[in-house]
């Protein structure tokens, strides 16, 4: 008679590998210089943190009707407070700026609704891509139901910027997949007008691409037809990081096996039903990343909108640090802008790498 | 070119095959892969095709559901000429089921709707109707209780019953299996053979490239040799293994029944 095997217990790990302590030992004092790196870090932020706190915190001034309320050496935060309303609106009148908040929070409504079991997600993303573009457009430009018009010249601020950064990823997006897919095709015309299009686009810097758009343009068209300026920037925009986006994407359809597109087509899908169904979903989840990175560079790149005379966060914050009674709170200003900007991007940044925990499906054993 | 013949001529005078290969060829670039392959396989016969690596057994049988195109000569299944019509493409493909040597299952889908995924997008099946077949297979291959798992979380046997599963969810008159055990370990090789003898026994159409010999030896209806492209020797399994013809037959049968 053979021998029964009986595999041997599990055992837990040892308690000094586990645990807070364990953690700084193995991370902050594992060998003699990770001590002495542990330390100097300690160091700098003993050097930086109490004045940078004093600086904005304990000396700042929160109060006051120009530069010369702050007396007390450090920080002048009322600059902000006073010009709060144009950073966020730009020269949006300042008794219609509630059509901005509505549809903010409209939006947000919307987004908030996909949490709820019992609504329809397909008529949910249908709503939000398809009618409350127009909803927000209405809102923001008026001339309906009483509305009062306002011109897109006076849009700008925060809006703007998050107007700008918003068209642009979600009409860059799918552009950017049919282009990725475009050049991948074995259609001969189809591959090559999609080279020509991301090559062309890519070689040239977004402000030529502005420049182009804002005053190139308006010489072609004949007299008498001009489209809005915001339009054309926003087509700029979405066709420039449509480029990026494009060889981003190339680079996640590459990543997926030949295996699965031959399974696909095994199986008699069509190749749109092949692309949906099955390698662009694994292909954008490889490149999440990659994707998010343009994102946050297309987002920043609104900035460059003050050269061709749109005011965006950026702008508003430097065309008011010219007041002449708010002197001598660039700093301020800079750091107001530069707060903005960090929160929206560390938002898509976390944001991004959560998506990608919840679409983890263990296939890295593969 | 007389085995081929051979091959040819077991077909009975006014019985229709349901795969055919007339003279076929194809290249690689300069490379001759495929060189003249005459051959006919009946309905429910099972194909056993064996040789070397780089003989051409693989890309022989993804041209039977054009993953590989052929350039010259003419392949007939089911009736429909294979060529560059979408639509026959299509109309082969949805009854000729495939299972490949890396199974080559969607990682992002679970194991449920890898196998309901063509049956509702390419034979419009209601989803619910395609859940209780997928379940049916699932507990044909007896894996029913994985079945909202996902491929990354079953073992490489399991994988490949899956995959076969998969393939019978469109119903097909054809199954092909390129290498379904090459990349599998030892121990898993006899739960995904089980499955395909249980197939064979059911009376699918199968063409099955494989280096399992056991298997060719109980389940092909005749077990086909090719080196360097071409067809060398076709014949009923204890007619090849016992006598094989042609000298490159008894070498191949020599150096992997005696190591």
């Amino acid at each position: 008679m053979a021998i029964k095997f009986n595999p041997s217990p599990s055992l837990p790990p040892p308690v000094n590998s586990v645990g807070a302590v364990a953690w700084v030992r193995h991370n902050l004092l594992s060998s003699p210089l990770n001590i002495f790196l542990t330390l100097f870090s300690f160091y700098v932020l003993y050097l930086l943190i109490p004045p940078v706190v004093e600086w904005g915190l304990i000396n700042a001034t929160f109060e006051g009707e120009s530069k010369a309320a702050c007396t007390a050496g450090g920080a002048c935060w009322a600059f902000i407070g006073v010009y709060f309303e144009q950073f966020m609106y730009g020269l949006y009148p300042a008794d219609e700026t509630w059509r901005i908040d509505l549809a903010l929070i409209l939006l947000v409504v919307l987004i908030a609704m996909f949490a709820i079991k019992a609504v329809n997600k397909l008529f949910l993303s249908i709503g939000i891509i398809a009618v409350y573009p127009v909803i927000a457009y209405f809102l923001f430009a008026g001339g309906v139901f009483g509305l009062e018009i306002v011109e897109t010249s006076l849009w700008g601020g925060l809006f703007l910027t998050t107007l700008l950064g918003v068209v642009g990823i979600v009409a860059s997006f799918p552009l950017g997949v049919l282009l990725a897919l475009g050049r991948q095709s074995s259609m001969p015309i189809a591959k090559s007008v999609c080279i020509v299009f991301i090559e062309t686009i890519r070689a040239v810097p977004l402000i030529t691409i502005l420049f182009m758009a804002s005053v190139m343009i308006p010489l072609f068209l004949p007299d008498g037809m001009n489209f809005n300026k915001l339009m054309r920037v926003l087509i700029g925009i979405t066709l420039f990081s449509a480029a990026y986006m494009a060889e981003v994407i190339r680079g996640g359809l590459q990543a997926i096996p030949k295996g699965q597109y031959e399974a696909a087509d095994a199986m008699g899908l069509t190749y749109w039903q092949s692309m949906v169904l099955v390698i662009l979903p694994q292909a954008l989840k490889l490149v999440i990343p990659g994707i998010v990175n343009t994102f946050i560079g297309l987002f920043k790149d609104t900035t460059l909108v003050y050269i061709v005379g749109m005011f965006d966060l950026l702008g508003r914050i430097q065309a008011a640090t010219h007041d002449s009674s708010w002197l001598g709170t660039t700093i301020e200003g800079y750091a107001f802008a530069g707060f903005i900007y960090w929160a929206a991007c560390f938002g898509m940044s976390r944001y991004s790498m959560r998506i990608e925990r919840k679409l983890e499906t263990g296939h890295k054993r593969n | 070119m007389t085995e081929q013949n051979m091959a040819l001529a077991q077909l009975e005078p006014g019985e229709k095959a349901i795969i055919e290969f007339k003279d076929v060829n194809k290249w690689y670039g300069d490379f001759h892969v495929l060189k003249n392959i005459d051959f006919s396989i009946k309905k429910g016969e099972r194909i056993v095709v064996c040789g070397p690596s780089g003989s051409g057994k693989s890309t022989m049988t993804r041209c039977i559901n054009r993953l590989e195109e052929h350039q010259k000569g003419s392949i007939i299944v089911d009736g429909i000429e294979m060529n560059d019509n979408l639509k026959n493409i299509e109309a082969i493909r949805k009854d000729v089921g495939m299972v490949f040597q890396h199974f080559n299952l969607f990682p992002h889908l679970t194991i449920l709707e890898n196998l309901t995924l063509a049956p509702i997008w390419v034979r419009k099946m209601p989803k619910k109707e395609a859940e209780e077949m997928a379940m049916h297979y699932l507990e044909r291959v007896k894996i029913a209780n994985q079945a909202n798992k996902f491929p990354g979380q079953l073992s490489g046997g399991q994988q490949q019953r899956v995959a076969i599963a998969r393939g019978l969810c469109m119903k097909p008159r054809i199954m092909l299996f390129d290498e379904p055990t090459s990349a599998l370990d030892p121990e898993m090789i006899k739960e995904v053979l089980d499955v395909m003898i249980q197939l064979a026994d059911e009376g699918m159409t199968m063409v099955c490239v494989t280096h399992e010999m056991g298997f060719a030896k109980t389940v092909a209806d005749r077990v086909v040799f090719m080196d360097a492209g071409e067809i060398v020797e076709a014949n009923e399994p204890h007619e090849f293994f016992d006598n094989p013809q042609h000298d490159r037959t008894q070498l191949f049968l020599s150096q992997i029944l005696n190591h």
